[in-house]
């Protein structure tokens, strides 16, 4: 797969298993993002196949079936929160009521009248995340949705991660932070557009023999410097 | 298409719009103060006033509007709000069509607005204001369209500003605003037979100049309406879902 002009995944073959938290964990630059946009339908493919809930990757009928919150916060600044989601909401079909839950989910019901544009980046980026919470979707795609957020606040969101996946929803969520993979189900480890590692954080402990998973990235990622 | 979608997304246009004040102000204003200005540079004589107010009624809203659709548009595309509208349930005929819709109805407002003034203490001289009126909005949606087309070629809020020259400019010089299409040389009114400003201001100046209706006013009126059409479809294939 190619994006801006360089391959940026390459020989990539993996699943992603239906009501758990899948974690797609690399440094920026390793191909998380053009991953993501792969699986969205929005990203123009060289070779290769992309299913998504059954359906081939980009298909008109997977369009309202997932919620797709990139990095770039795309939400419209000039508008307030509210406005916002509202927004998002009649597009996914959505009521006032799901505007209102997404709101609690993201600890934003305070902010409601304010324009976004106002917002701090963290506070942006969950307006963000809140527009693609809305109309239950069956699979959220997160491209790094706890950057620049406080520490309370990130976990609080893990744990909404893990309470939608428990009922039933599918994540692929995205980060930079080694830390963050301890909360997932199962750890993809990127670097480089190649896959490292596909495995369960204890699996990555085990296998690396370390503790940390810092740690562990690091030893995969000389192990996979020395085989290449 | 959906009516629901549709309108919801011509009403978080308004919305946004209605979060800026300053760009209503400068919308709704503009073009009556610079038709004031343009009455007293003539004070001599109400004759070329007479004669170029009434096509000025139609370009101001063109202009505006071009401008403010594309750069709405290069934002929708750089700031990945339009990636994001791609991948839910929204079409990309529900989303032109909401734009088309808000634009449209600030262009309205602007047209009567800019008219009222024209028509009232500027004292324009001219005939069948209503037509005039129609012609006003159809160069809004007309400027509305080709902005939205050329939204596909600007990469940054910068260029798209710089494509208002480009691209509404040369049909601002040719359209007869200036010097009668009849008296240009040949090459010219060629270009400016292909140029759809020419025939908005066409029907504007048959309409305006004389008491009856003449039956060319609403052949250029369709040709306007086709033009318009057409670059809100070229514009629509243009907003890809897939991107590299």
């Amino acid at each position: 797969m190619v994006r801006g002009g360089r391959l940026a995944l390459d020989r990539l073959s993996l699943d992603v298993r239906a009501g758990s938290v899948t974690g797609l964990i690399g440094p920026s630059g390793c191909g998380k993002t053009t991953l993501i946009r792969a699986v969205a339908g929005i990203q123009l493919i060289r070779s290769g196949r992309v299913t998504v809930l059954g359906e081939p990757a980009g298909s008109a009928r997977l369009r309202g079936r997932f919620g797709y919150s990139t990095q770039s916060m795309a939400v419209y600044p000039d508008l307030t929160v509210e406005q916002n989601l509202r927004y998002f909401a009649t597009l996914a079909g959505a009521d006032q009521q799901s505007v209102e839950d997404a709101l609690r989910d993201v600890e934003l019901a305070d902010r409601r009248s304010q324009l976004t544009g106002n917002l701090s980046g963290g506070q942006r980026a969950r307006v963000s995340l809140a527009a693609a919470l809305l109309g239950a979707p069956e699979l959220l795609l997160l491209d790094e949705p706890t950057v620049g957020l406080d520490p309370v606040l990130r976990r609080q969101l893990w744990q909404l991660f893990q309470r939608l996946a428990d009922g039933g929803v599918t994540l692929l969520v995205s980060s930079h932070v080694m830390d963050e993979a301890a909360r997932c189900q199962r750890v993809l480890l990127l670097r480089d557009g190649r896959l490292v590692a596909d495995e369960t954080p204890d699996g990555l402990r085990e296998h690396t023999g370390q503790d940390d998973l810092e740690q562990a990235f690091l030893t995969l990622a000389e192990r996979s410097g020395q085989a290449s | 298409m959906s009516a629901v979608r549709t309108l919801a997304t011509a009403r978080r246009v308004l919305q946004q719009l209605s979060h800026d004040r300053r760009s209503i102000a400068l919308l709704l204003a503009v073009p009556s103060l610079l038709l004031v200005l343009f009455k007293y540079v003539y004070a001599a004589g109400s004759q070329p006033f007479d004669r170029l107010g009434p096509q000025l009624l139609g370009i101001f809203p063109f202009i505006v509007m071009f401008l403010i659709t594309s750069v709405t548009m290069v934002r929708e595309r750089t700031s990945g709000t339009l990636e994001r509208l791609l991948t839910t349930r929204l079409q990309r005929g529900e989303l032109i069509a909401g734009y088309g819709l808000a634009f449209g109805l600030a262009a309205t407002a602007q047209a009567v607005i800019t008219a009222a003034v024209a028509l009232g203490p500027l004292q324009l001289d001219a005939h069948h204001a209503a037509v005039i009126g129609v012609f006003a909005v159809l160069d809004a949606l007309l400027g509305t369209g080709l902005g939205l087309l050329m939204s596909a070629f600007a990469v940054t809020e910068f260029q798209a500003v710089q494509f208002m020259p480009a691209v509404v400019l040369p049909q601002l010089l040719l359209c007869g605003l200036l010097n009668p299409r009849s008296a240009m040389s040949a090459p010219l009114r060629w270009t400016s037979d292909v140029l759809p400003l020419s025939y908005a201001t066409d029907g504007i100046s048959n309409a305006a100049g004389r008491p009856s209706l003449v039956g060319s006013v609403y052949a250029d009126a369709a040709v306007v309406f086709g033009s318009l059409l057409l670059a809100v479809l070229l514009a629509g294939g243009t907003l890809r879902r897939r991107t590299p």
